[in-house]
């Protein structure tokens, strides 16, 4: 809801975006949190028709592959283990079970809002290893490498983290290759790139010719980074712009980023509906191997089948949306999700559900 | 997952800060903004502070947003 003279600024905003906008085109918002405030604030219904938004992959606890959710729940099944993971995870269906079924079963699986809470339950549980799922984007990322280096600092030996993190710019580098969607602009996502900077998405406009805007998540952040695309678009003049100054510096958290690359080094990365993309993952480095739950517990990545009808892999990659999904509202609903889409707070399925079906 | 919220740093004990958001206090992570000084809002990120909002960068984009007049 926008008061006083947000709203002024808004529908300024909004008849500027309708004056210059004289095209049919496509922009993708990467992230599941601009998602839901899109549909959350009915963005959607105020821009031109011919302005199309559709929803990215930018949701971790979507794009986490199946094959990876059957190791954690493998993982969580060792009695010496205490596995410790971001909130949604824990209901992501997996191949055959799901960590809240695996908990259910006696295995002791915690909600942590932080990595430090799980530094916490290790400290607290000298006998048992205490195993950090790190799900997450750049955001996340450096938070949990923070954890291992306080971890080492403070000789805390029973502490492991399994990285699953993943990286931004190299997945929106594989989508358009892919060239399963045409997209015109990008929306990119605000708190990656607090962290990353901006400068990781030029090869964006300049191998590809489209435009990119880093947003925050206000409404009034959102209509800018969309006015900052038609501008972009309509002028011909593809680029970076950051529509979130007040928090994302060009040259990003310079502090986070060296933590960040101290502990982890670029590897691989399966992603739902996308596949193994390379150099789009993080792993431990090889110093910090008595950290890693994959080299500890020898986890692999393996490939495994998606749910039968599951629609969630084509709308991560904006063919689809869920409204395509014959699942949607019927078989697959909060309550009962078969796929991670609808699982996560910020996945589409579940936005749409919750805050209404128009395409926009 | 990548949801960050503004809060106002009240106190900073060594990595650790006491933050505050609508009248409720906790602790968080300053290890990747080790320059935040108290008085500062930071986003706050999975207990850890992410980035410093840049309150002349806020105004900032007020003033700019002013000028999109209603034509």
């Amino acid at each position: 809801m926008m008061i006083g003279e947000e709203r002024i600024l808004a529908k300024n905003l909004i008849q500027e975006i309708f004056r210059i906008s004289s095209k049919e085109i496509n922009l993708m918002e990467f992230c599941g949190g601009h998602t839901v405030a899109i549909l959350k604030q009915g963005i959607r219904q105020l821009l031109p028709g011919h302005v199309h938004l559709l929803s990215g992959p930018g949701c971790p606890v979507c794009v986490t592959a199946t094959g990876d959710i059957d190791n954690i729940i493998q993982l969580s099944g060792y009695r010496d283990v205490i596995t410790a993971t971001f909130g949604d995870l824990i209901r992501v269906p997996g191949s055959k079970s799901s960590l809240q079924k695996s908990r259910a079963e006696g295995n002791d699986i915690r909600v942590v809002y932080s990595a430090l809470e799980a530094l916490d339950i290790a400290r607290q549980n000298p006998g048992k290893r205490v195993v950090m799922v790190g799900i997450g984007f750049e955001t996340t990322a450096p938070t949990v490498a923070a954890s291992v280096l306080q971890a080492e600092r403070e000789g805390i030996k029973n502490y492991l983290v399994h990285s699953l993190h993943k990286l931004t710019p190299p997945v929106m580098k594989a989508l358009l290759d892919s060239g399963d969607v045409k997209l015109d602009g990008i929306i990119c996502p605000g708190h990656v790139s607090t962290v990353i900077g901006a400068r990781p998405y030029e090869f964006i406009p300049q191998n590809y010719g489209i435009a990119c805007a880093i947003t925050g998540f206000e409404p009034l952040d959102i209509l800018e980074g969309i006015h900052m695309l038609v501008r972009q678009i309509e002028s011909g003049t593809p680029t970076v712009e950051i529509a979130y100054r007040r928090a994302v510096r060009p040259e990003g958290n310079l502090k986070a980023l060296d933590l960040m690359n101290k502990v982890f080094t670029v590897g691989s990365a399966w992603w739902r509906g996308i596949g193994e993309v390379p150099g789009s993952g993080l792993k431990l480095r090889e110093e910090y191997r008595a950290f890693d739950a994959a080299t500890v517990f020898q986890l692999t990545p393996q490939d495994a089948a998606e749910p039968a009808g599951c629609l969630c892999g084509e709308i991560l990659r904006a063919v689809k949306t869920p409204l395509d999904c014959p699942l949607f509202r019927k078989k697959c609903n909060p309550e009962q999700p078969v796929g991670p889409c609808m699982v996560s707070a910020e996945g589409a399925c579940s936005a749409y559900y919750l805050y209404g079906e128009s395409d926009g | 997952m990548c949801l960050a919220i503004p809060v106002k740093v009240k106190s900073i004990h060594g990595e650790e800060a006491e933050v505050e958001s609508g009248g409720t206090s906790y602790k968080a992570s300053i290890a990747l903004v080790p320059e935040v000084k108290e008085g500062d809002y930071v986003l706050l990120h999975a207990g850890y502070a992410i980035s410093i909002i840049d309150q002349q960068e806020a105004e900032e984009t007020l003033r700019l947003l002013r000028e999109i007049r209603v034509i």
